[in-house]
């Protein structure tokens, strides 16, 4: 049953932040976050996988915080701002979580560690924290993946860690 | 400007047991792909837009079994935005990844096999429109009798759900005998009868199947896919839209994940490629989660009944293997599944004398086919579960049990396997050290309990699936005069990391670092053929490939050098991006320039390298499936804790220990057998393709019972245990720098090893996969009733097993061949398939 034929419906048009940058777009008033960034920004580094929440393969941070971005509606995005995989590093290097995964499955978890980095890090570059002992204080589920990256010899990272703010 | 090198000193805690023999090879490094994925810049297929790029989405069968009697499109033709709209009639020739099942239409004419087949497809502006005409589309179905398991199937002939097949719906029967089998029963001590169950389970990869297909401005096809397969799906293409493979491109982009499940030729692919050329634009379609399970061709389920003769020691006298295999709907690749249902069982513990027979029906569910492991791990947890009752009988530690049968390395099995290397024993070993396996073996309180396991995997299947005397792999390299290497390869990254064993194999015998090198792989335009990322044949194959060419263009380079520096040839070495005199390293040329030597030496320079694997020895009807070069062997200890109250499991710790040769790329390596576990451990635990009636006021229809990744219980990464790898390496000739497989030997014995832990910590055997807390409690039930404390299948069903080929096995003096002719009971094989359709 067809209800609100797309033929019939109009455009939307938000203005936000994304990655750091200002941008306007116009989509489909249906279309879901994760459809903005993919079809209408270009951005498809973030995916989609199972279409109800569960994959995590959609993560992005809004406003700072890590979000299902196939279950947030693109209207609901106007005048926030988005983090997208990428977004996450700098010009010159990979972010040390970057470096740390090479997995587009890991994409949910590298963004939520992102946030707890972000928080816990100094602003500026400050030498070579190592990455496990970052994530050594945080809860079980962490500490496994900590646990998991000592055994895959975790990495040292040269160079600025600061995420762009 | 971001360096290869800006990662880090890793520690040398992977390198191989001869570390600094190889600059690239078993040096742990970021593997090739690894930059474009962590910044999301890889290009997968549901993430390519092209200008005019319409939609397409296929309406699928709400019935499980029925003729279509009519198709009637107007409506949704007429509906805004929606280009074109296709049926059965417009694509009926019939396709399939094997010649002898060519039973598939990418839209059925006129019978749907079970929910979810394919019969129109709307191509339109928008993916939502496409989905809005699906609904606009008017169909008249006469329902058939659905036909649910392989019981039903055996006792209803009719309907046919294929006219092709045995008889009624048997796909296919299977005898084999090697050696006398009842002769070694008499001769055993003791006889163990068993019977198991193992569900079916889907591959579950995060990316699904997507494909965009265009007419590319010079006119021709070009179709980008997340497929294993490029080479079958060209063929397939080819076939069906009537068309030259010369005019039409392949090119697989890489998958998040296949796992199998992408490695049949598919309706959707097919469907966006006639598409495209009738509309003259890009055409894209991505199956939404639901169709991925529909489209399935995973893991059959399969019941199992092992008669097995052992001596007192432990030795065992003779085994009799019967499978019974639900194909579901079509026969994808289940004539081979149902041989591997039986092939690998002899080769890891010595079996003299051999007897297996097997079965596949079609029933009406999604069709199912290779899936990580490929038919030899339903019968691997039946074998290995028994293991550990034969164990039990006869008062042996299931470990020093399996230590005293394993085979030997070098050897030819009863059915004509030939063996390479075989450390298996040292796998067990190192597992059994690493687990504290003699200080907790029935001897963990109540509720804890560990298990042992093991198996063998092929390194890349021996023949290919359509016969020809052809290689199976091909690499061709490009060198430049500034220093750079390109390879071109057919070979499919599908996660695995096939294009970082192609780099760094290429980058070690050229002395240059793998950063410096371009891959071009999985396209048909640009490189020689590669079968695919299939049965774990991409390192040994393509890896030789590439090791060939590599070491072509080596020598050229030696010669036009050895000139240069006035310097035989055999003493120059390559490394750290020169040729150098080993006898004096200051005679130099950095790589580059020895390119340019090489160039006005002999012209341009380009190399080829290509693999065949060796002949087996499996001369007999049937021995196609089984053999390959080498194979991978695997142990693994598995803990669980078990509430004895509510059945519930949890798995703290398993310890893995994988005979792989050489590790190529340490990291990787312990990449691929975690990922193994995990999925193991996911089948072990919760992973289950079940079905249902919808209620009769609907349609009665037999549908999934949970398509969705919230109901579908696959583990995460809040359920995986911690996992203790150990790499044997002991190089294998066959593999390039020694190197076997690793993508899924390690997940045969987890399943295994959960069920004989379960059985350690509460004495209950679950003779069933998934192991789910409900069977443990039922079980724990009849335990405290005074019953067997068991839970599985009773009951084989009875099948017209065909007269079994007899192939005398080696030691009998036998050649390979079969020494009785069996009469067909199927109508004859069409002809040999020709090698290029056209």
């Amino acid at each position: 049953m067809i209800i609100f034929p797309v033929a019939s419906q109009k455009t939307s048009h938000i203005r936000m932040t994304l990655n750091g940058e200002q941008v306007d777009v116009s989509f489909a008033p249906y279309k879901t976050l994760l459809e903005v960034l993919r079809e209408d920004l270009g951005h498809t580094g973030t995916k989609h996988g199972c279409e109800l929440g569960e994959c995590g393969a959609c993560a992005v941070l809004l406003d700072g915080k890590p979000v299902l971005s196939c279950l947030v509606l693109g209207v609901e995005c106007d005048a926030r701002n988005a983090l997208t995989v990428e977004g996450l590093g700098l010009e010159r290097t990979l972010h040390p979580l970057q470096d740390a995964f090479a997995d587009p499955c890991w994409i949910s978890i590298l963004m939520r560690v992102a946030i707890r980095f972000a928080q816990h890090s100094p602003a500026s570059c400050a030498g070579a924290p190592d990455i496990s002992r970052f994530l050594r204080p945080l809860s079980p589920p962490w500490s496994r993946l900590r646990n998991r990256m000592d055994q895959r010899n975790s990495i040292r990272v040269r160079g600025c860690l600061a995420p762009r703010s | 400007m971001p360096n290869q090198k800006d990662s880090p000193d890793l520690p040398a805690k992977d390198s191989p047991a001869n570390a600094g023999e190889f600059r690239v090879i078993g040096v742990p490094r970021r593997r090739v792909d690894a930059r474009a994925k962590v910044t999301g810049q890889t290009r997968f297929a549901d993430d390519i837009f092209l200008p005019r790029m319409a939609h397409c989405k296929l309406l699928r069968s709400p019935h499980p079994h029925a003729r279509i009697q009519k198709i009637d499109t107007s409506r949704a033709l007429a509906h805004p935005g929606v280009y074109l709209v296709l049926t059965g009639k417009d694509l009926p020739i019939e396709y399939g990844i094997l010649p002898v099942s060519q039973d598939e239409q990418a839209l059925c004419l006129d019978h749907v096999r079970h929910v979810g087949d394919p019969i129109a497809a709307v191509i339109a502006r928008e993916e939502l429109t496409a989905f809005e005409a699906l609904d606009l589309i008017d169909v008249e179905y006469e329902i058939l009798a659905t036909i649910s398991d392989p019981e039903e199937a055996l006792a209803t002939p009719e309907p046919r759900i294929h006219e092709y097949g045995e008889e009624g719906n048997i796909h296919k029967r299977v005898a084999l005998e090697f050696g006398d089998v009842e002769k070694s029963f008499a001769e055993a001590d003791e006889i163990f009868e068993d019977i198991f169950f193992y569900q079916g389970s889907t591959h579950l990869p995060i990316e699904q199947h997507a494909a965009v297909a265009t007419k590319d401005p010079d006119g021709k096809l070009t179709i980008w896919s997340s497929t294993q397969t490029p080479h079958y799906l060209h063929r397939a293409l080819a076939k069906v839209l009537q068309m030259p493979p010369a005019h039409i491109r392949v090119s697989a982009t890489p998958n998040g994940g296949g796992f199998g499940g992408k490695s049949d030729p598919f309706n959707h692919e097919i469907v966006v490629a006639k598409a495209a050329l009738l509309l003259d634009r890009p055409v894209k379609i991505c199956l939404t989660r639901e169709e991925v399970f529909y489209c399935h061709r995973g893991r059959h389920p399969v019941l199992m009944k092992f008669k097995t003769g052992v001596k007192k020691d432990g030795a065992i006298t003779g085994m009799h293997l019967q499978t019974l295999i639900d194909g579901g709907g079509y026969g994808s690749y289940g004539v081979a599944s149902t041989f591997y249902t039986g092939a690998l069982q002899t080769t890891t513990y010595h079996i003299p004398c051999y007897r297996f027979e097997g079965c596949r029906t079609f029933t009406n569910k999604p069709p199912c086919g290779p899936k990580r492991g490929h038919g030899t791990v339903q019968p691997r947890f039946g074998q290995e579960v028994q293991l550990d009752k034969i164990a039990e009988k006869l008062k042996l530690d299931p470990a020093d049990l399996r230590l005293r049968i394993v085979e030997s390395p070098d050897t030819v099995t009863a059915n004509y396997l030939r063996l390479s290397t075989v450390n298996l024993s040292e796998c067990i070993r190192r597992v059994v050290k690493t687990s504290d396996w003699k200080e907790k073996f029935r001897k963990l309180p109540e509720g804890r309990g560990v298990g042992l396991a093991c198996s063998a995997y092929l390194t890349g299947a021996g023949l290919a699936i359509y016969w020809n005397k052809m290689p199976h792999s091909g690499v061709q390299l490009k060198l430049d005069r500034g220093g750079g290497v390109a390879i071109f390869c057919g070979a499919t990254e599908i996660g695995q990391g096939s294009d970082d064993v192609l780099a760094g194999i290429v980058a070690e015998v050229l002395g240059i670092d793998t950063f410096d090198i371009r891959l071009f792989t999985g396209d048909t335009d640009l490189g020689p053929v590669d079968l695919g990322s299939y049965s774990s044949r991409v390192t040994i194959m393509a890896g030789n490939a590439a090791l060939q060419a590599a070491e072509r263009a080596r020598e050229l380079l030696a010669e036009a050098v050895a000139i240069r520096l006035e310097v035989p040839k055999e003493r120059l070495r390559f490394a750290d991006k020169s040729v150098f005199d080993s006898a004096a390293p200051e005679k130099r040329v950095p790589f580059h320039e020895a390119v340019c030597l090489a160039e006005a030496r002999f012209g341009t320079i380009g190399t080829v390298g290509s693999y065949t694997p060796p002949k087996s020895p499996a001369l007999y009807k049937g021995g196609g499936v089984g053999p390959s070069p080498t194979y991978s062997y695997t142990a693994a200890v598995v803990e669980v804790a078990v509430n004895p109250v509510t059945g519930w499991i949890t798995v703290p710790k398993i310890w893995i220990a994988h005979d792989i040769g050489r590790a190529l790329n340490p990291p990787l390596v312990r990449g691929q057998v975690e990922g193994s576990v995990y999925m193991g451990l996911g089948e072990a635990l919760m992973e289950e393709q079940e079905f249902r009636r919808l209620p009769k006021r609907l349609s009665h229809a037999l549908v999934h019972k949970f398509p969705s990744m919230l109901e579908y219980k696959s583990p995460t990464s809040l359920d995986m245990p911690d996992v203790v790898t150990e790499l044997v390496e002991e190089p294998d000739p066959r593999g390039p720098f020694g190197a076997k497989e690793v993508g899924q030997g390690p997940l045969l014995p987890i399943m295994p090893a959960v069920a004989n832990a379960v059985y350690d910590a509460v004495g209950v055997r679950i003779d069933e996969v998934p192991i789910t807390p409900e069977k443990i409690m039922k079980a724990l039930a009849e335990k405290r009733a005074g019953r067997n404390p068991r839970y599985g299948p009773r009951h084989f069903p009875h099948v017209d097993w065909p007269e079994a080929l007899r192939v005398p096995p080696p030691w009998e003096g036998g050649d390979g061949n079969a020494v009785n002719d069996v009469p067909r009971h199927s109508k004859p094989r069409p002809e040999k398939e020709k090698v290029l359709s056209s």
